[in-house]
């Protein structure tokens, strides 16, 4: 009976009380949020006149302007020969890239070296490389080619690699054990393992890709996002409405039709 | 004995035109843009060299450069960065749970909610940091807001599909005892998700981060800012000092999230 | 001197995976004739490696390894992958490639005589592809074909993995423990299929195994080895419990 007491006696304490951790981070929260709001500059005399412009601002972008459809065709049809050439380049490269970069496929000096480009290609982003090769090949489209190249390679060979690192090294055995060459075991062996995620990670890349080409257009490389920028700098905000309507479209366009392309791969 | 001739196809008619009817609208799609695009040979072949010269153009690193303007650019982009995640919370929170089947169950509020996150998702902060430049003026705020309302597609989406996932014995088990709606979430499904919670933050920190970085070059505050004046008065030297801080961030980032995810999750 | 060819000829083999812990620590023996040799010995004696050794999936610290008047240890490339084409392997976890049809697991055994081109075209000749057929019939498979080849079940699995190795049209198999993942009943099964092969196209089959009963039922010659040599090389009704003891010490286990 004694012992049964003490028992309940241990119980006795608060089971809900908070732990440390929790206010701890709550009050870690607050502090900052107070800090970093106060460095905005922000006063109410400030905010207010700001939503005064938000709603001339939206204000002028209804109803949205398609005037000047050519100019939004030719900025889009760009946008998405960007999207596709660099798409289609990026992901046949990061299927070499990323067998090199695999270290149970390659020895050292080979797969260290390669994974450091493709860690160097996934640093930056896209936008700070755009304006690079614009500075150094010119506006237009080839340098958000190059760009969408870059970030394509940086994306799926990484992710490639991975899978390949985690499949399992019996299939390629057996498949060495047979006499084929190098090709052939990645191909019959390595392949099969990883080609269905491989698909997935290029289907996401073209996405990322087409939404990508519509901005880096912005910094000059080509596509819909100089002529948004102009509009911008033109203040034809509807034209800039019909611009974003026309991005959104593509890009629920584009998510349906990669379903489909899954679903035959 | 007459040896019988055995037939072996390895894929199914149907399913051979399928594949090939993919790989015959990528190659013809990229053909296609390749004849069309806007590209001048001559800065083709003269990219290599072009880069080497921009890149030569960048060393030395100009170190001297960091602390008039570097470093505090650079903590006005952590900011914008933090801040702008912690912002994003407010809207995506409600917009999973309206989004989650098993919360809410009106496919009317389904709707309206996917409305929402998914042109989120469509617009590039880039862009959105255009707009809230436009609405707002130039700094920090439109920076905010710009990885505020793109992140809420993101957050939101993944938050639903979190809360989709959960347990929902003790959910149920919480509402047969009478508890008000409060009560439910907090107890029933917040423990649930928690984990996946903070994963989707951080990892949303860590893309965001990126972003901030470039949000500048349109006015939206942070290093963006500095690099964007640095590269019109071709002070390359300046430019590669922000790039490594950008570097040096964004690795930095990538480190304390990792950390924190073995810590804690 | 005997002067009957010999098919294959493993000379001082010596394998260290850790420097001065060598596993193989100087194994000698030839094969001049073709049925089923088993070979046993406890767990981490070197069996597998020694196998291993043998078509070189592993290479070996010291030694020679002749097979076909070649010694496998010192050539390379193309010559290395023609060797290996004569060395069929039958692995103990099947090892098929899972995602593949059984056909083309079978057809992959003829990989080592394809190009790369053909290899992802899938241009296999009809002569191979007869073949395939006909070996699935003879295996028992014939209407799985165009199966995946992780719907099978084990036992399935490895005799298109026996298949896949005859489709090599090897002068010698290598098995490696290839029942010791089956049931009692399959396990002789397989043994079964692994003498008829032997007997059909003449050539000799090494076999790894725990089982010594089994050996002593389906081999034609056992070599015994222990602590990384060969004690015992001879005919199965050769060995007596001594012997036994020596391999895999201990006497519990014998009944």
């Amino acid at each position: 009976m004694a012992g049964l007491n003490s028992i309940v006696e241990g119980h006795k304490k608060n089971p809900f009380k908070r732990s440390r951790w929790n206010i701890g981070l709550w009050i870690l929260v607050v502090t900052y949020l107070v800090y970093s709001i106060g460095s905005l500059g922000l006063n109410a005399e400030r905010f207010l006149s700001g939503i005064g412009h938000a709603s001339i601002l939206l204000d002028r972008m209804f109803p949205p302007n398609f005037e000047r459809w050519e100019l939004l065709l030719s900025g889009l049809v760009e946008s998405l020969e960007i999207a596709m050439i660099s798409s289609v380049s990026g992901i046949f490269l990061s299927l070499f890239i990323g067998i090199l970069a695999a270290r149970n496929l390659m020895p050292p000096w080979v797969s260290v070296p390669i994974r450091g480009f493709v860690a160097l290609c996934r640093s930056f982003h896209p936008v700070i490389i755009a304006i690079l090769f614009v500075k150094s090949v010119g506006f237009g489209a080839l340098a958000g080619i190059l760009t969408l190249i870059i970030a394509s390679i940086g994306f799926i060979a990484k992710l490639f690699a991975e899978a390949i690192e985690e499949i399992s090294f019996k299939q390629v055995e057996a498949i060495r054990a047979t006499g084929a060459n190098f090709s052939s075991v990645v191909i019959y062996a390595v392949m099969p393992q990883v080609f269905s995620r491989f698909i997935g990670f290029a289907t996401y890349q073209f996405d990322s890709n087409l939404r990508n080409s519509t901005m880096v257009g912005i910094v000059g490389a080509g596509g819909l996002g100089g002529t948004l920028f102009s509009a911008f700098q033109r203040f034809d905000y509807d034209f800039v409405a019909a611009i974003l309507i026309t991005i959104i479209s593509l890009i629920l366009v584009w998510e349906f039709l990669s379903t489909l392309v899954r679903r035959v791969f | 004995m007459a040896t019988i001739d055995y037939h072996w196809q390895r894929f199914s008619f149907g399913k051979k035109l399928a594949r090939f009817s993919v790989y015959l609208f990528f190659i013809t799609g990229f053909l296609f843009s390749i004849r069309s695009v806007e590209v001048i040979p001559e800065f083709l072949y003269d990219a290599p060299e072009q880069i080497m010269d921009l890149l030569s153009r960048m060393w030395p690193i100009d170190y001297a450069f960091y602390p008039l303007t570097v470093h505090e650019a650079i903590i006005e982009t952590l900011n914008i960065a933090t801040l702008g995640t912690l912002v994003t919370l407010i809207f995506a929170i409600p917009l999973a749970l309206m989004n989650a089947s098993n919360v809410v169950s009106s496919p009317l509020i389904h709707w309206i909610s996917r409305f929402f996150l998914v042109s989120s998702r469509s617009v590039n902060s880039l862009v959105w940091a255009l707009l809230f430049v436009a609405m707002f003026g130039p700094g920090m705020l439109a920076g905010v807001l710009a990885i505020a309302f793109r992140s809420i597609g993101f957050v939101g989406k993944l938050l639903g599909e979190a809360l989709e996932e959960v347990n929902m014995g003790s959910v149920e088990a919480l509402r047969a005892t009478g508890a008000p709606w409060g009560a439910v979430m907090l107890k029933g499904y917040c423990p649930q998700v928690m984990p996946a919670f903070f994963s989707i933050v951080l990892f949303r920190w860590d893309i965001n981060v990126r972003e901030s970085a470039v949000l500048g070059l349109v006015g939206a505050g942070g290093i963006g800012v500095v690099l964007n004046d640095s590269m019109n008065l071709f002070q390359w030297q300046e430019v590669a000092m922000s790039l490594l801080a950008i570097f040096t961030v964004v690795v930095l980032a990538e480190i304390l999230v990792i950390n924190i995810r073995n810590r804690l999750i | 001197m005997s002067s009957v060819r010999k098919l294959l000829q493993v000379k001082e083999l010596r394998k260290e995976y850790v420097s001065g812990n060598p596993v193989l620590k100087g194994v000698d023996f030839s094969i001049e004739e073709a049925g089923l040799v088993a070979i046993i010995g406890p767990s981490g004696t070197g069996k597998s490696t020694l196998l291993r050794c043998i078509n070189r999936l592993i290479d070996s610290t010291e030694g020679q390894i002749i097979v076909n008047d070649v010694d496998i240890c010192q050539t390379k490339g193309r010559s290395l992958r023609k060797l290996r084409r004569q060395l069929a392997m039958v692995f103990q976890e099947y090892n098929l490639v899972e995602r593949l049809s059984v056909m083309e697991n079978v057809l992959s055994g003829r990989l080592g005589y394809m190009s790369t081109w053909q290899a992802w075209r899938r241009n296999y000749t009809q002569q191979d592809i007869n073949s395939a057929y006909e070996l699935l019939g003879s295996v028992g498979l014939a209407e799985h074909a165009t199966k995946r080849a992780d719907s099978l079940s084990g036992g399935q699995r490895q005799r298109v993995g026996i298949a896949r190795a005859v489709m090599q049209n090897p002068s010698i198999i290598l098995a490696d423990e290839p029942t010791s993942s089956l049931d009692p009943k399959t396990a002789v099964e397989i043994m079964e299929l692994l003498e008829k092969f032997s007997l059909e196209k003449n050539i000799p089959v090494l076999i790894n195994m725990h089982d010594v009963n089994l050996a002593k039922r389906f081999a034609k010659r056992i070599i015994g080895m222990s602590n990384g040599y060969v004690i015992y090389d001879g005919q199965p009704k050769g060995i007596t419990d001594d012997h036994l003891k020596e391999i895999y010490g201990g006497e519990s286990w014998l009944d």
